[in-house]
């Protein structure tokens, strides 16, 4: 099932940065890689729960700015050694526009 | 199709490099290995602890055969490689394979040296040298009772501490009058001999061996002088020889070892070779810690990166003997004109000797209590001048731990469950385990398999013991030249002067020029290299948010849980009601839930929620306050005192001073955080002496301190000078702000720049050359213009807005 939502234009979110998207629910981080690919997760560290949103993105993945887990953009989890995995969600970019799938 | 690679000798130093290498491009070979042993890589620096029966052979494997399968890497074990076709790229083993390669990389380690006197092929005379030797002498240790070891060096009292363990009557014979000769002086080797008499050992000193007696198997030595004893077991453990047969057959350069260049490559330049079978620049070695310095240049070549250089290496010495504790490295007989430094308590059986040439350490040797080897060697390999601390240095370091450890931080003698990191609750144990079980070597490994180590850093010294002191002379000590981060080979200090020769402007310009690994940079190195830039080319760079930990990018300290504290600016410390109120105004409105005075005299809101903060900036910013930078790398606060207009004591305007040190320098980005204080008198109620940057005020001037700090490690300040004027107080604090701006290392503190780079060099630079403290001030004073611009003002007004609103969906 694809419930695409419309959240922004791919301007509106910085290059090798973020937007924090708030659902109902919770809150999500939609990424912008430096050639525009858009990745989304939870916005909770597997670790101890910090704002993967406010981490620095390289490549294709963000560094926590708790405790410097590194957490791979498509398939939310850290990479080694650490150890955990938090949701990732599908996006879209479609004329200039993202879309998110919760 | 992928290239081939093959490996010849399945050993530390090559399976390293393959595992280098499998790091930086692990699609680039197809590769096959070739051991002459039948077993996978193994921990060849162990044997000596399953000699002694303290670990078996399981424990000292260090990737199993699965690793290669995982690894798609072919491993023929039990099958050497007998020639090297260079024309027709292949090799040739033994049982008749033939293998192509399009890079061969030779890592065929050493052969243990026989004495080539009569009867040295007899039975039951080997060397020491791998599993099969041990093998060997564990049988020999079940049938027999005598042992006889010729060779009274680092491997050949191993070996018959081992054989002792085994309930051998041991002899050690020595040709030389001291033990250990390479690596021991002669007090601390005297030492070494009455302990290990103590234990049972026999020693025949300043004898040379003529003959192994025997009738087909060893049952005696005979001597030079004429004198014999008897032996069921003769280990000759006198030295090692690179193994360079099979190189030298092929016509490869060999000299003592395979001639390689800086690269590691041999005089075919298909060819690399590393290890114990390698000749550097003249050198051979025999120890691990440089083999693996090696493997990673030659990982490095492999996989056609092609920027990193082996330029040698300092080794140390740590002998695997249980009970005894003994460390060398370096020069450690002095020459003419050196200065030696010793500390020697016969009671305590212990001997602490360091060599000094022009107030560095040259080299070391301690006996009995080694807990500071590392300490000193890291001193010797990156030249550390020790002026400042010589008097004490033979007492160790003793703030290795947190400040005030003392001596609890003796790792070696604490129990499993004592805690070595305190910011992530780790227990020696757990390190322990770890270096064991998953086989590291490296400070950055412990760091990332426990955590310990990986937060504030205080323990860094404490888990540098752990790891030597559970590896002994495998410990890969942290390479004197540290590349800035995983994406570069270069030092800070090679990017700070690329930087600035090549005028670099940008980081993609950065990163292109020295060749980076990632074209993003990581978390590490973006800040870095943003503040480089920032500090170098001040009105030209453009600040890139993206590149700034969160704290800088949102001009707020991240909490736990995800909020913001908000601190602003008060100038010296000082307020008036009309900002007290409008603090608490803002506080009221926005709900804060806490809120406290903090240890540099400002006022702290806690619990901001993101989304807040672009209002209570506008509103604090009507109120006249700028940002308070208590979260960036960056000029903190300035504390003072009450001063002369109120105290009894006061000799100067603190406060006034104080305040126009802030205003002078609010808003400057820095390597690191830093802070200043004014005290009005030598009470020193600022608390100045352990500041960035300190002034203590007298009846007759000012009195300037750099280099303190109160935090992990307390450090006091050194005297700079002492100045007469307000005005000499600015230019003097600019000067030093900019030097250091200039040229620490991003996050580093004043107070291990200053350590670092030598008192003498930075007063040299501030007080002696006038013209240079000018020109850095007027520097400062330019950057100034750029920094001071205030970024809460800048939100307020519309900045960055994206930085702190969310989107807000709901759910169809």
């Amino acid at each position: 099932m694809n419930n695409w939502i419309e959240i922004a234009a791919l301007e509106d979110i910085p290059r090798l940065g973020s937007r924090v998207v708030k659902t109902d629910t919770m809150n999500v981080a939609v990424f912008r890689t430096r050639d525009d690919q858009v990745f989304a997760l939870k916005d909770e560290c597997p670790h101890k729960q910090g704002p993967l949103s406010q981490g620095i993105v390289s490549g294709t993945t963000v560094t926590c700015p708790l405790h410097n887990w590194k957490i791979d953009l498509d398939s939310g989890c850290a990479t080694g050694p650490d150890e955990g995995c938090t949701n990732a969600f599908r996006t879209k970019v479609e004329n200039g526009k993202v879309y998110l799938s919760i | 199709m992928k290239e081939k690679l093959v490996l010849v000798g399945n050993g530390m130093a090559g399976v390293r490099t393959l595992e280098e290498l499998l790091k930086l491009d692990p699609e680039r070979y197809e590769i096959t290995v070739f051991g002459a042993e039948p077993w996978p890589n193994y921990n060849r620096i162990m044997l000596s602890p399953v000699l002694a029966g303290e670990k078996t052979v399981d424990d000292i494997i260090l990737n199993d055969r699965a690793w290669y399968e995982e690894n798609g890497i072919a491993l023929h074990t039990g099958d050497a490689v007998v020639r090297i076709d260079r024309a027709g790229r292949k090799v040739l083993t033994g049982q008749g394979e033939e293998v192509p390669y399009d890079r061969l990389l030779l890592a065929t380690g050493s052969n243990p040296f026989i004495i080539p006197v009569p009867g040295h092929d007899k039975k039951g005379v080997i060397g020491f040298r791998d599993i099969a030797d041990v093998e060997t002498m564990l049988e020999a240790a079940k049938k027999y009772e005598k042992a006889v070891v010729i060779g009274g060096g680092l491997l050949g009292l191993e070996a018959a501490n081992g054989l002792m363990k085994n309930g051998m009557d041991v002899t050690v014979v020595h040709l030389m009058d001291i033990l250990m000769e390479r690596q021991l002086d002669a007090p601390a080797a005297n030492l070494l001999k009455a302990s290990l008499e103590a234990q049972g050992m026999k020693f025949l000193m300043e004898t040379q061996t003529s003959e192994i007696l025997g009738d087909g198997r060893a049952q005696g030595v005979k001597f030079a002088d004429g004198s014999e004893i008897e032996a069921d077991l003769v280990v000759m453990a006198v030295g090692i020889r690179p193994n360079i047969g099979l190189a030298q057959a092929a016509g490869i350069h060999c000299e003592r070892g395979i001639v390689v260049n800086d690269t590691m490559q041999t005089y075919d330049p298909r060819i690399y070779a590393v290890g114990e079978c390698v000749q550097h620049r003249g050198q051979t070695y025999g120890l691990v810690a440089p083999l693996f310095e090696q493997a990673k240049v030659a990982a490095n070549h492999l996989a056609q990166i092609g920027i990193a250089r082996y330029e040698g290496s300092v080794t140390s010495t740590k002998l695997k003997v249980t009970g005894i504790d003994l460390f060398s490295a370096g020069e450690f007989n002095e020459q003419e004109g050196d200065e030696t430094l010793v500390l020697q308590d016969p009671g305590m059986g212990s001997y602490k000797k360091l060599v000094v040439r022009d107030n560095r350490i040259k080299g070391a040797v301690l006996y009995g209590d080694t807990i500071d080897g590392t300490w000193y060697f890291q001193l010797l390999r990156d030249g550390t001048d020790i002026s400042a601390f010589r008097n004490t240095i033979l007492f160790g370091q003793h703030d290795l731990g947190d400040a005030g450890h003392g001596d609890e931080t003796r790792v070696a003698a604490l129990p499993d469950d004592a805690e070595i990191c305190g910011c992530n609750g780790v227990c020696k144990g757990e390190i322990v385990d770890a270096i064991v079980t998953k086989g590291l070597f490296t400070l950055d490994d412990v760091k990332a398999h426990t955590k310990a180590a990986s937060s504030c850093g205080s323990c860094t010294g404490l888990v540098e013991s752990i790891l030597a002191s559970t590896v002994g002379e495998g410990y890969d000590a942290t390479p004197s030249k540290k590349p800035l981060c995983g994406c570069t080979e270069y030092s800070h200090d090679e990017i700070i002067a690329g930087i600035k020769e090549h005028e670099l402007k940008t980081m993609d310009a950065v990163r292109g020029f020295f060749e980076w690994k990632n074209p993003d940079g990581c978390a590490a190195c973006r800040p870095a290299l943003n503040y480089y830039l920032l500090a170098n080319w001040p009105g030209e760079y453009h600040d890139d948010p993206q590149s700034r930990f969160i704290n800088e990018r949102a001009h707020g300290n991240i909490q736990k849980d995800g909020t913001y504290s908000v601190v602003p600016r008060l100038f010296g410390g000082l307020c008036t009601p009309e900002q007290l109120r409008a603090i608490a105004d803002v506080a009221d409105k926005y709900q804060v839930p806490e809120m406290k005075v903090t240890g540099g005299q400002r006022i702290d809101l806690f619990g901001v929620r993101k989304e807040d903060l672009p209002l209570m900036w506008k509103d604090l910013s009507e109120a006249g306050f700028v940002s308070g930078h208590a979260y960036g790398k960056a000029l903190r606060t300035v504390k003072t005192c009450a001063g002369k207009n109120w105290c009894r004591f006061g000799t100067q305007d603190s406060t006034g001073l104080g305040v126009r040190l802030e205003e002078l320098t609010w808003g400057s980005w820095m390597p690191h955080k830093f802070k200043l204080a004014v005290s009005g008198c030598p009470r020193n109620c600022a608390e100045a002496t352990i500041k960035d940057f300190g002034v203590v005020c007298v009846d007759s001037g000012y009195e300037l301190h750099i280099g303190g700090n109160g935090g992990i490690k307390v450090r006091v300040t050194d005297l700079l000078c002492k100045v007469g004027t307000e005005e000499a107080v600015l230019e003097y604090c600019g000067a030093f702000i900019q030097k250091y701006r200039e040229e620490a290392h991003y996050l580093e503190r004043t107070a291990p720049w200053v350590e670092r780079v030598g008192f003498d060099y930075v007063k040299q630079a501030i007080v002696d050359d006038e013209a240079q403290r000018k020109a850095l001030y007027e520097r400062f004073k330019y950057s100034q213009q750029f920094a001071q611009i205030d970024p809460w003002k800048a939100v307020a007004e519309g900045k960055d807005q994206h930085e702190f609103q969310p989107i807000e969906i709901t759910a169809a």
